[in-house]
Order: C-alpha cells, then structure tokens, then sequence
C-alpha cells in the first residue's frame, strides 16, 4: 500500500471574477468613440487636451467637460520591446507596448505596437490604430497601433 | 446628472488569475491525517490548546502549535444555522444544515455540515459523529466526511465548552 | 509630538520558494526573533500593523490568516494596509504620534511564487485604459527606463553597474536571495525581457516576511540602547494617468526633498526599493547620493519580497547606523508603475 504521506501539498487553483464596470459620463463617451472607430479625448479651461479623456486634470484637479476629437494618428513618446510575450499579453507574437501621444494631444496613451520589428521603433516616429472587428467599447476596441509607413 | 449625461450600460469586466496554492506545513500534517480517516489536531506547548483544522500557531501566546493531538470524530454542535440557498457548483439541495463542530478534546469548532435529522430537531449541544465516505474516496480534504450525523448521547452543555482562558 | 524610533528589526531569509512553508510560518519566525532581540513579547506592544497584498495569495482578505502568527488574545489594536509594509511603519508612527500606543510591531509578508506576480501587478492600475491591455511591471518600469535613457538621465553603463555592484554586496547579506556574481560579459550577454531591461536588471520573484519594532521616546531606552530616529518621514503619490505622468522627472522624490529638508544633510548610508537597474541611478541622481554608499544590502535586485522590500529598506538602513555607528541614514520605498508613489525616511542615530 502506498504510503499517501506528502510532505508538500499543492493544488492549482483558479480565481476569476467578472465585474460589471459603469464608465461614467466621460468615460462612456470615450469608449462609445472606439467602437466608431474615434478617439476622444477632454480639454481642460487652460487648453490642455488629455487623451484618452480623463474626467480630471491631475495637476489642477479641475472636472473636464469639454470633449475634442484627437488622432487617429500618433507619435510614439516610449516604448519597450517584449520579444516573448507572457502569457496573459494579449499579443502572442513579438510585439512593443508604448506610450503614444495621439495627433492633438498634449498626455500619451499606454498601448501596443504590432506588425514591425524592434528596430523599426523608435520615439517619436508616427503610428496609426488598427480596429478591432468586434468592438465592445472598450480600450481594446483598438487591437494595436502599427508605423505609419 | 442630467439623463444625457447618464452612464451607459455596464461592461464587463473579467479578472483572471492562476495560482499554485501550497498549504504550510500544519494544514499538511493534518489533510494527511484526514487522508487516512484520521482528525489530528495541534496544541499548544505552552497553553495546551488544542487547534483543529490546525493554523500552525497559537492566537492565545503567538507560538507554534508543535504537538499533534489524535481526536476522535465524535462532537457537539456549538452553534448552526439553516441554509436556503443552494452552494454553486454543489449538488447539495437547500434548505440544509451548517455547523459549528466542536470535536471532543478540541478548543476550537470547526464548519461543517448536519444531516440525517430532520431540520426542526436540531439544536445547540447536539451530540454528533462524523459520517464518512467510502474509503476508496478519501483525498486529502475535509470532504472525505460527508456531514455529521446525531448519536443517542445526551445532549452537551456549550456553556462548558468556552474556549478555556489560559 | 513624541519622537519615534526604530528599535528592532528582523528579515526572513528570502527564498525563491516557500515550498510548504505559508505566510503564517514565514511571519512567525521574524515577529520571534524581533522579540526575543528586544527581550519583549506582544504584551510589550500597543499597536500592530502590517502590510500585504491579498492577491499574491489569491483571496479577498487574506492577509488575516497572517494574523494567525501573532499572539492576539487578549485582543490587539491592529491594523493592515493593502500595501508594502513601509506604509504599515507609517501608519503605526502616526498611532504613535497621536498618543494611542507607545510601541508598535510592523510586519511584511508576501509569497510571489504561487501566482504569476506580473498578471496580479498589472491588475493594479486603471481598470478601464491601462489593465485591460495586461501590462506587465517590467513592461511599464522598461518604458520608464527609456525615456531616461533618451534624455540621458542615465546610461546603460549605469544600468550594468547597478547590477553587478547588487551582486557584489549581496556578499554582506546572509538573507539575500541572489549572491552570484555577475561580470560585465555575462551582463551584455543576457537577454532583453522588456527592452531596455533585461533578467538581470529586474528582481527576482521571492518569498519571504520581516518584522520591525518602533517605540516613541518614552519608551525606546526601554527595548534598546542603540534606536535609531526617524527624524522625517514622507510620501505622496502621482496621479494613475500614466501619459500624464513626466516619467524623466519625479515630483514625489522633489516633495521629500523640500519636506524633510534634505538638501542639507550629509547621508551616511542609502537604501533604495529600487527593484529594476534603472531606478538607481535615476534616484540617487535626483537624492543627490552619488558619493553615499547605496544599497549595501544589495537593494532589490538580489532578493525583492513584494510588501516587504519597503519596509526592508528601511530596516537596513536602520541595521547600518547601528553597526556602523553613523549618523544619517536615508531609506526609500515604493509602489506602482514607473515609481509613481514614493516615501523617503530620513533616520538618524542622535535624538
């Protein structure tokens, strides 16, 4: 008879939850502009425009109202190659993520870069979104950026 | 808010994480114990408190519970409540029965479930023993005990059993 | 207000992998050997508080099953903050402060093996623009690396330096994770995880818990010959809009310098929570401690347990003023992408 002793006991266990997030004001007119395939972002009183639109500037704490239509276009501001995805990126192919200032933006945007190789990156050159087919108003409504060739 | 500027629908938003759970040495000793149908709590070498399911350590002095106790699978019920609504992924039917265990020699109760009683007989003090799966079904978990069921024994006093100061 | 000081400190040694041992047998071993340093036990103590994140575990609270490890009957003052145990400190100062406790038990705990600590991390930010594209901590500490790398804030020289002189004090560090040492070919020669950071510039996973013991002045004599002040003590946060952010800048290390007057002291000895290469350089540059001896513990890079390394920081800074009996000690912890809060803790030796 086996002896059942273990001296390590291990199990694989899974956690998963699903939310139901509410976007708010700002936020739902943001998302509602991906999945029309635009990109919105606020302007603050002193003209500064955040994209993607935040309900507030963090510097002066004013609430933003004033939605302005920003990209599609952007410049790459920072950017870090990861050669072998994780994974839980949603990329599974060699891919950048990057902090993209959309064309009348004065903040940056997190999000990827695909269809390039490393050294094609670099700051300051041009990128464009790619959309999604399926969009679900949400931040993934743009599968990725790719250079603007 | 005006309703233009109402939030739109909710969305969802799905949160998903992996994680190889180890279970520290105490919990092994002891779900290696329940393995074989055996209760084993730890106590206390300064406070002699006995601990089951055991954590490793003692919350009276803040040392490590070092002794095993074997304990029977004879108890009381310390405290329960009735249940109506089901436990997902469980096959358990409401309405059904939760309780408070307390294990003969033990400091502490323990969660578990009552059955073979009808709902209105049960009651604080109860005398109970633990009613088990096959033996071919045993893995290294509590569930290897299905419920407990009552025992023609007279009924417990739980005023006795308060957790003893030290 | 009372004076607070740091009398005690102890760390687990730091290990890649628990095993079988959970947070309870890894939390119990250092609140003992803190005690029995000081010759006290929990009945010495007026408030306890420690740092955790319950998602390294994988459940909503579950930093109380921490609290198994600790003597609480009669029942304790306690407290916890979902946070590196460096906030625990400063939480427990301000009990102190106020009057409620003369004496305090920090504990940090976290096990980042069980889990894929850059899934959890990146669960951390802005559920709505920022977590959805799962960004992982190296992803987002590599995009503020290049920036200060394009503006020349620092150079990969640097970054190289950092590691191998990491390595090469892990040697004074008997709970120190990683003690090989690393040459400069074996640097270039490994690869790129988020360009520009590669395995050597990023932390280890670890596992592991400390324990500190502060005491107001009323009481610090009582547990200790030798405590050490914190004599400032400060933090604050940058906003969770990270394009908002200037990543080659840090307004919170700016806000320490003005509010603990830092400018003009002459700091024995550094420890920074700098867990990737590029921070080092960046903050001594911006703390003005390129001549102090920094990370003599070997910082991070060589053992990073997530919750504790703050706290860490602080405690061997503590350690180092008093084996070496000097003076003024700074420590730094903190938490979030691209070092978006940061708390400085300036120590010192004289009241």
């Amino acid at each position: 008879m086996n002896d059942s002793k273990i001296n390590l006991l291990e199990a694989p266990f899974e956690l998963s939850y699903k939310y139901k997030r509410s976007s708010g004001p700002i936020m739902s007119k943001f998302f509602e502009g991906l999945s029309q395939k635009k990109i919105f972002g606020t302007k603050s009183k002193a003209q500064k425009v955040f994209a993607p639109a935040a309900e507030y500037d963090p510097d002066t704490r004013e609430a933003l109202t004033e939605i302005v239509e920003v990209g599609p276009g952007g410049t790459i501001e920072s950017w870090s190659w990861v050669n072998s995805p994780r994974s839980h990126h949603l990329l599974k192919t060699p891919f950048a993520f990057a902090l993209i200032k959309l064309d009348g933006a004065d903040t940056a945007m997190l999000h990827m870069v695909s269809d390039c190789d490393e050294s094609d990156l670099s700051t300051g050159k041009k990128v464009l979104p790619v959309w999604s087919e399926n969009p679900t108003e949400a931040i993934t409504d743009i599968n990725y950026f790719i250079l603007e060739s | 808010m005006s309703d233009d500027q109402a939030p739109k629908d909710y969305k969802e938003s799905f949160i998903h994480l992996e994680y190889q759970y180890t279970a520290g040495s105490a919990t092994t000793t002891f779900l290696n114990q329940v393995k074989e149908g055996r209760l084993v709590g730890q106590s206390c070498p300064k406070c002699k408190a006995v601990y089951v399911p055991p954590r490793g350590s003692c919350p009276r002095c803040g040392i490590a519970t070092s002794i095993e106790v074997p304990l029977t699978d004879k108890g009381c019920v310390e405290s329960f409540t009735v249940v109506h609504i089901p436990i997902p992924g469980n096959p358990i039917v409401p309405p059904y029965v939760c309780a408070m265990i307390r294990l003969d020699e033990a400091d502490i109760s323990f969660l578990h479930l009552v059955q073979d009683i009808e709902i209105d007989q049960i009651r604080i003090g109860m005398r109970v023993q633990a009613v088990w799966k096959p033996k071919d079904e045993w893995t290294h978990s509590l569930e290897n005990i299905k419920w407990f069921a009552p025992i023609d024994e007279p009924d417990v006093d739980v005023s006795t059993l308060r957790f003893k100061p030290s | 207000m009372k004076k607070v000081a740091v009398v005690g400190y102890a760390q687990h040694k730091i290990l890649p992998n628990a095993g079988a041992l959970n947070e309870v047998e890894l939390i119990m071993p250092v609140v003992h050997k803190v005690f029995n340093d000081l010759g006290i036990s929990q009945d010495d103590i007026g408030f306890t508080c420690s740092g955790s994140c319950d998602y390294l575990q994988g459940a909503a609270f579950a930093f109380v099953e921490g609290l198994s490890a600790i003597q609480t009957s009669p029942p304790i003052k306690e407290s916890h903050v979902e946070m590196d145990a460096a906030w625990a400190l400063y939480e427990s100062m301000l009990k102190i402060k106020m009057g409620d406790a003369d004496t305090a038990l920090i504990y940090g705990f976290g096990k980042s093996s069980p889990g894929n600590l850059d899934s959890i991390i990146s669960l951390q930010m802005d559920p709505y623009y920022i977590s959805p594209l799962w960004p992982d901590r190296v992803s987002l500490a590599a995009l503020q690396a290049q920036i200060l790398l394009q503006q020349k804030i620092i150079t990969h020289d640097e970054m190289m330096a950092t590691v191998i002189e990491a390595r090469n004090n892990a040697a004074n560090n008997p709970n120190a994770l990683l003690t090989d040492h690393v040459s400069e070919d074996l640097y270039q020669a490994d690869s790129l995880i988020s360009s520009p950071l590669r395995g050597f510039d990023c932390p280890p996973i670890s596992d592991g818990a400390s324990a500190m013991v502060i005491a107001s002045e009323d009481k610090a004599f009582e547990f200790t010959d030798n405590p050490i002040w914190i004599e400032g003590i400060d933090h604050s946060i940058e906003s969770s809009n990270l394009g908002s952010r200037d990543l080659a800048t840090s307004p919170t290390i700016q806000n320490a310098i003005t509010n603990l007057n830092l400018k003009n002291i002459n700091f024995d000895v550094a420890e920074l929570h700098t867990q990737f290469s590029h921070e080092v350089p960046f903050l001594r540059k911006l703390l003005n401690l390129t001549n102090v001896p920094t990370n003599l513990s070997g910082g991070p890079l060589v053992g990073n347990v997530m919750m504790c390394a703050g706290l860490d920081a602080i405690g061997k800074t503590f350690q180092s003023l008093v084996r070496d009996q000097s003076d003024h000690g700074i420590a730094h912890a903190s938490s979030g992408p691209c070092l978006q809060h940061n708390m400085v803790v300036h120590l010192e030796r004289h009241k």
